[in-house]
């Protein structure tokens, strides 16, 4: 059984044993950033793409495309703000709700 | 050939992890478990066995080093007791949702208070809806029987669950008594190599172990880890058959002495059905129709059929080495008197508590027992429900 196959109508008897999941990257099928409550916001103008809260963000949510970030992956960023406190240029800014 | 020699419980434990030689053994010393790692780990820098042995730093991180090794795909065995078995709790239950095939030999000794080290069985009791298979010994001979065939039930496709492998601290442990063993050879067929289909050091399968389940999914995993105890029973059966091919001793979930024609039996768990035995031996020579139900497996529960071993019986005995302090009496007398009254039973039952903290059970006392069973079904004797064995009153 394929993680895309697996939904909230799946039986007991087609789930996988103790719930495992035998592929890798299945958070992509998943929005996991649902319950963030404050929100990273970017001011481009201050950015300088040093790409240092790249590896600091725990979910992987700033993609990087061409040597720049763009804007976050909402759909997985839990909005811990560790990105607000990684960026030397107080770049980014968290807003309060989602 | 079998090998006729002498041993206590926990070298027949360690002899028989020796011959299994699994992959992985993670351990915490605690008495009375402690000489099996202790006997382990010597077989280990003896290079007997090529064992990867990791002393942890406490029981809690025994089981996690254990379900960490059996997801990795290794054949993972631990050992403890008691408070070591507390320890472990929050981990032992993910053993068995996460279906790791972990074996632990459980050396059943009570919880502390008040403080003691002796026998009883509230450690693994405590543990009885943890998911995990509990199969009890009587003796040093069955606890080095049924480890030889815990991995089989464990590892089945069928079964996917962790199994504990439980004898009497110090009665079983410490004492000891003649034993037959089998050689390596025969043991190493029957147990057989470990080939996970799904484990964590397949580079070619990345997989997920433990994920969160949100409550959409945690009733049906729930479903599928109760069925896999259900199934286990048949596995259980079919890997005992297997061993007596081997050993000529013949396994089942539960066995009966003197049952055939038994009016007053005592149904009970591990070292007391020696005593008891000797007991019925006496009985029967006055003319008593005693017997015994030793309940080799706990979980999954035999309860249907442990009634209908018991359907002839005029009284029954069921007795605990635990207090569940639940008012009403122990695990074994609750779940054995819930499956008699679903079968319909007419036997009188009376649910006795004994042997708490290593205190100990003469043959009297079971030809005692026998001797109220019979005033009950006559209607002479009255129990005030739950009695203890022995008590000081």
């Amino acid at each position: 059984m394929k993680a895309s196959q697996i939904n909230e109508n799946t039986r007991w008897q087609d789930l996988t044993e103790g719930l495992k999941i035998y592929e890798p990257a299945t958070s992509r099928q998943f929005e996991t950033g649902e319950w963030r409550t404050q929100t990273p916001v970017v001011d481009w103008d201050a950015c300088r793409q040093c790409l240092l809260c790249v590896p600091y963000c725990p979910d992987s949510s700033i993609p990087v495309s061409e040597g720049k970030r763009g804007e976050f992956d909402l759909l997985h960023c839990k909005g811990c703000g560790i990105c607000v406190k990684a960026c030397p240029f107080g770049a980014i800014t968290m807003k309060e709700g989602r | 050939m079998a090998i006729r020699t002498r041993m206590s419980g926990n070298e027949a434990t360690a002899e028989a992890i020796r011959q299994i030689n699994p992959d992985v053994m993670p351990a915490f010393p605690i008495t009375p478990s402690t000489e099996i790692p202790q006997m382990v780990s010597t077989m280990v820098a003896n290079g007997q066995i090529d064992t990867e042995f990791v002393p942890v730093e406490s029981e809690h991180s025994s089981m996690s080093a254990a379900i960490g090794a059996s997801a990795a795909g290794a054949r993972t065995l631990t050992a403890t007791s008691s408070a070591g078995l507390a320890l472990m709790w929050e981990v032992v239950y993910v053993a068995a949702s996460s279906r790791q095939p972990i074996v632990m030999a459980v050396v059943n000794r009570g919880l502390t208070g008040p403080l003691n080290i002796n026998a009883e069985h509230s450690d693994s009791m405590g543990a009885r809806d943890s998911g995990w298979i509990q199969i009890y010994g009587e003796n040093n001979q069955e606890a080095y029987d049924n480890m030889l065939q815990a991995f089989r039930i464990a590892e089945d496709p069928k079964v996917h669950l962790p199994v504990m492998i439980c004898q009497d601290g110090f009665i079983t442990s410490h004492a000891v008594e003649n034993i037959s063993l089998l050689e390596d050879g025969p043991v190493k067929e029957f147990v057989g190599s470990y080939e996970p289909e799904h484990y964590l050091l397949n580079g070619e399968e990345p997989m997920a172990v433990g994920p969160y389940a949100v409550s959409a999914y945690c009733m049906e995993a729930k479903k599928a880890q109760a069925e896999a105890m259900i199934r286990s029973k048949e596995v259980i059966l079919q890997v005992a058959r297997e061993f007596e091919e081997i050993s000529g001793r013949g396994y089942g979930l539960f066995e009966e002495y003197q049952m055939e024609d038994a009016e007053y039996a005592v149904v009970a768990i591990g070292s007391v059905c020696g005593t008891t035995k000797d007991a019925i031996d006496r009985l029967r020579e006055q003319g008593v129709k005693a017997g015994l139900v030793k309940v080799r497996v706990f979980r999954p529960f035999p309860g249907e059929e442990l009634a209908e071993a018991l359907k002839g019986c005029k009284a029954v005995a069921i007795m605990d080495r635990c207090e569940s302090y639940s008012a009403q009496g122990g695990p074994l007398g609750a779940e054995l008197m819930a499956a008699m009254y679903r079968a319909k039973a007419t036997a009188e039952t009376v649910n006795i508590v004994y042997g708490l903290s290593g205190r100990d059970v003469r043959v009297e006392d079971m030809m005692q027992v026998y001797e109220d069973l019979k005033g009950l079904a006559e209607g002479r004797k009255t129990f005030e429900q739950y009695p203890y064995l022995g008590l000081r009153e």
